[in-house]
């Protein structure tokens, strides 16, 4: 640790873009991804903050914890902001209003503001083909209004709209996929991401960054207060989640699969549950129902990036060379 | 040079967005909006209009992707009505609160249910509140005109507030009208770039749409409507200087036949062409009534519409919507309000006129115009008001 400013600030800029000073909760897992991300996107950018828990604690007016261009309008509509902002950037540049430049237009918002009322906007901006980021801050839940359900709260987890009662184990239904529903719509980058492995959320955000077109960016967010787990487990649960299957860390690029973590043996499910209070009133068969969703996820999960590999290696065979990654993206100018 | 042309009130309206070189158009179709839109993306598809038409998914999209293409220093326009309006609404406050100039035409619809495409002023009396600059148009030509007014006052730094311009749905929007169209270089000198107060810019980072606490939010919202109100001098200069281009003058106020007439007929949009026939045959009849039309709705020309209303005894006003369960329905308020104290205080006869595209004639006007004549001008019950045309 005693050579961490010597090597870190090689790997990732310097400059803080979102300042310490802000209101989050301690042990907030979205404001590390929101800084990590920030790093690694660096200046050029205009951030579109949807309504949540991230736009209310950078941006008590007259502070704002922002110090790149940012904009918030209402909860459901982050990506049709986007769209609006990516669209003028383009035509202020071709009409020469604007200089030429790459600028990275990115929405964030929290897993409500993406699965649940703002699903339709999301679609709809990657439907059309924005050169954007949008980055969904999944913390399981609405956190923001005193943690209700959303369609992405995971199976078991207690809510206040959600209780476990005589008649409920808590949240009723499977955690929403949203990575694979962006997938779906044939994007160029789809990754999922957790703050509790940096070099790997920073190399995916710089990616997502680089292709042309849409990239949907998931992050696993843990929030202490919602999830009623110690503040200073933060990063350790983020980890957990991976090991464990529960969240796995993989990309679709261009529509090639690759996880990026298999631990081979998924780490036992209690490991990461039991330090959560939401999860407290699961029973062990609970439990076991859910280990055996999550171990058919993630196998399913492997048979795609199996299938990625096996189509790279038929096309080696064929061309004699790798598998080319996609281009770049070709600059603005070129449109 | 100016030409004279015919074509479809919806086709010109673009062709003056054309003119005003808009960067952004995000819309949604819905009747009877979908010319307007059409015709834009023909203009895009075809190269003669410089602008992304971003085909969105829904009309709380179109507003929310102006908004932020306005933000981000592009001149942005929409178009919309009826359930696309409602479904706006939420954007629409965001919009003029963040002080973005943006324009969007509504032609006007009624809202459902039961579902209805045709026209009356429903939908955006529901929205009357929205915090933006709003103008009723009459004719194709002032729709054309104003479509570059509203671009004009908008953006104008001192104003920096959105604008709608209101035009009837159908019995406006889908006819076709002679439109003397301004050329390039004459939109050139009426309408500058946009140069907007502040956008999203890397070089220099701003924060907008923050979160306020109840400290500072009763001071934005002060300094919100002041601007909204003060817009007016910006108003009227943006007319004055459009009557200097073209020769064709427009008021916040206008009256028709008004000096000295015993009735008084307050009407907005394109109600007013016909009422005015209306007028013309009563006074040939010898009897006293006259026209006023309001063509600014919002900032609320309350000064100017005293002094047209002057000494009038009864006053006939409009209203295209119901405010229902009120005591009076919008536009009656409106004027009930700003004549409380005038001396002596005038009889207001309230009627609901053309609901969902019930047709308006002239002799409708002429009937409630000699019922109004016949009636004494002492004040009648608060509330009271007259469903035009409804069978019982
Ligand atoms: C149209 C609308 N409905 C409801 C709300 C209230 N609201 C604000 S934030 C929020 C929840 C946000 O949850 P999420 O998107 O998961 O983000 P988080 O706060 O958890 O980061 C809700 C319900 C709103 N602002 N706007």
């Amino acid at each position: 640790m005693e050579n961490f400013n010597v090597f870190v600030p090689r790997l990732l800029d310097a400059r803080e873009y979102f300042s310490a000073g802000h209101r989050a909760c301690q042990g907030c897992g979205e404001t590390v991804a929101i800084r990590q991300i920030l790093k690694a996107v660096g200046r050029n950018m205009i951030l579109v903050n949807a309504t949540g828990c991230s736009e209310i604690f950078s941006s008590p007016f007259p502070q704002t914890a922002w110090h790149i261009p940012w904009i918030h309008v209402a909860f459901e509509n982050s990506a049709a902001v986007a769209s609006g902002v990516e669209a003028a950037l383009k035509t202020l540049e071709r009409k020469g209003r604007l200089p030429k430049r790459e600028i990275c237009v990115m929405a964030i918002a929290g897993d409500g503001a993406t699965a649940d009322i703002g699903f339709q906007a999301l679609s709809g901006a990657m439907e059309r083909g924005h050169n954007m980021v949008y980055v969904c801050l999944d913390n399981e839940a609405y956190m923001n209004t005193g943690i209700q359900r959303s369609s992405s709260t995971p199976f078991g987890a207690m809510t206040t709209t959600s209780p476990p009662g005589r008649l409920s184990k808590g949240q009723k239904t499977w955690k929403k996929n949203l990575p694979e529903i962006m997938a779906a719509h044939d994007i160029p980058y789809v990754a999922t991401l957790s703050p509790s492995y940096p070099f790997d959320l920073v190399r995916k955000v710089k990616r997502a960054v680089e292709v042309e077109g849409p990239a949907y960016l998931h992050v696993l967010a843990v929030c202490p207060t919602g999830w009623r787990s110690p503040t200073a487990e933060t990063i350790r649960l983020g980890r957990l989640a991976a090991e464990s299957g529960v969240f796995p860390l993989y990309e679709v690029d261009h529509g090639r699969y690759t996880i990026n973590l298999d631990p081979g043996e998924l780490r036992p499910l209690k490991d990461y549950l039991g330090i959560q209070g939401r999860f407290r009133h699961l029973k062990p068969e609970d439990l076991e129902y859910i280990e055996e969703r999550v171990q058919a996820n993630f196998e399913k999960l492997r048979g795609k990036a199996r299938m990625t590999a096996r189509e790279d290696r038929k096309d080696r065979k064929k061309t004699g060379r790798p598998r080319p990654r996609q281009v770049k993206k070709a600059a603005r100018s070129k449109k | 040079m100016s030409k004279r042309v015919g074509m479809e009130v919806s086709i010109a309206v673009s062709e003056a967005v054309k003119l005003a070189d808009v960067d952004i158009v995000a819309a949604y179709p819905i009747t009877p909006q979908t010319h307007i839109v059409e015709h834009l993306s023909e203009l895009v598809a075809d190269g003669d209009l410089d602008a992304e038409f971003v085909c969105v998914e829904s009309e709380h999209s179109a507003m929310s992707a102006v908004v932020g293409s306005s933000a981000a220093g592009a001149r942005s326009f929409t178009a919309t009505a009826s359930q696309g309006l409602a479904l706006m609404h939420e954007i629409l406050f965001i919009a003029s609160s963040m002080r973005l100039p943006i324009v969007m035409v509504v032609a006007n619809r009624a809202l459902s249910s039961p579902l209805s495409i045709w026209n009356d002023h429903s939908d955006i009396m529901a929205s009357r509140d929205c915090g933006w600059i709003q103008y009723f148009v009459e004719n194709g030509q002032e729709s054309f005109d104003h479509v570059l007014i509203a671009f004009r006052v908008a953006e104008d730094p001192a104003v920096s507030l959105p604008a709608i311009i209101n035009l009837d749905g159908f019995v406006l929007s889908h006819v076709i009208e002679p439109h003397i169209l301004l050329d390039e270089e004459e939109v050139a000198r009426y309408l500058p770039p946009f140069r907007p107060v502040s956008r999203l810019d890397p070089d220099h980072p701003v924060t907008m749409g923050d979160f306020a606490t109840p400290e500072f939010y009763l001071e934005v919202k002060k300094a919100q409507e002041a601007a909204l109100r003060d817009s007016r001098a910006v108003i009227d200069r943006g007319w004055k200087e459009f009557a200097e281009l073209t020769g064709r003058q427009y008021q916040a106020v206008e009256t028709y036949k008004a000096d000295g007439a015993e009735v008084l007929l307050l009407a907005m949009g394109a109600l007013g062409e016909t009422a005015s026939v209306a007028i013309d045959r009563m006074r040939e009849r010898g009897l006293s009534v006259g026209l006023v039309k309001l063509r600014l709705w919002r900032p609320f020309p309350a000064e100017d519409l005293r002094q047209a209303l002057g000494d009038a005894r009864k006053i006939v006003v409009l209203d295209r919507a119901i405010s229902f369960g009120a005591a009076t329905n919008p536009v009656a308020a409106e004027v009930a309000g700003l004549l409380y104290d005038a001396e002596p205080r005038p009889r207001i006869f309230n009627m609901v006129i053309g609901l969902g595209g019930r047709d308006v004639r002239v002799e409708d006007f002429e009937a409630i115009l000699e019922k109004a004549l016949g009636e004494d001008s002492a004040p009648g019950p608060v509330g009271e008001y007259e469903l035009i045309g409804v069978r019982e």
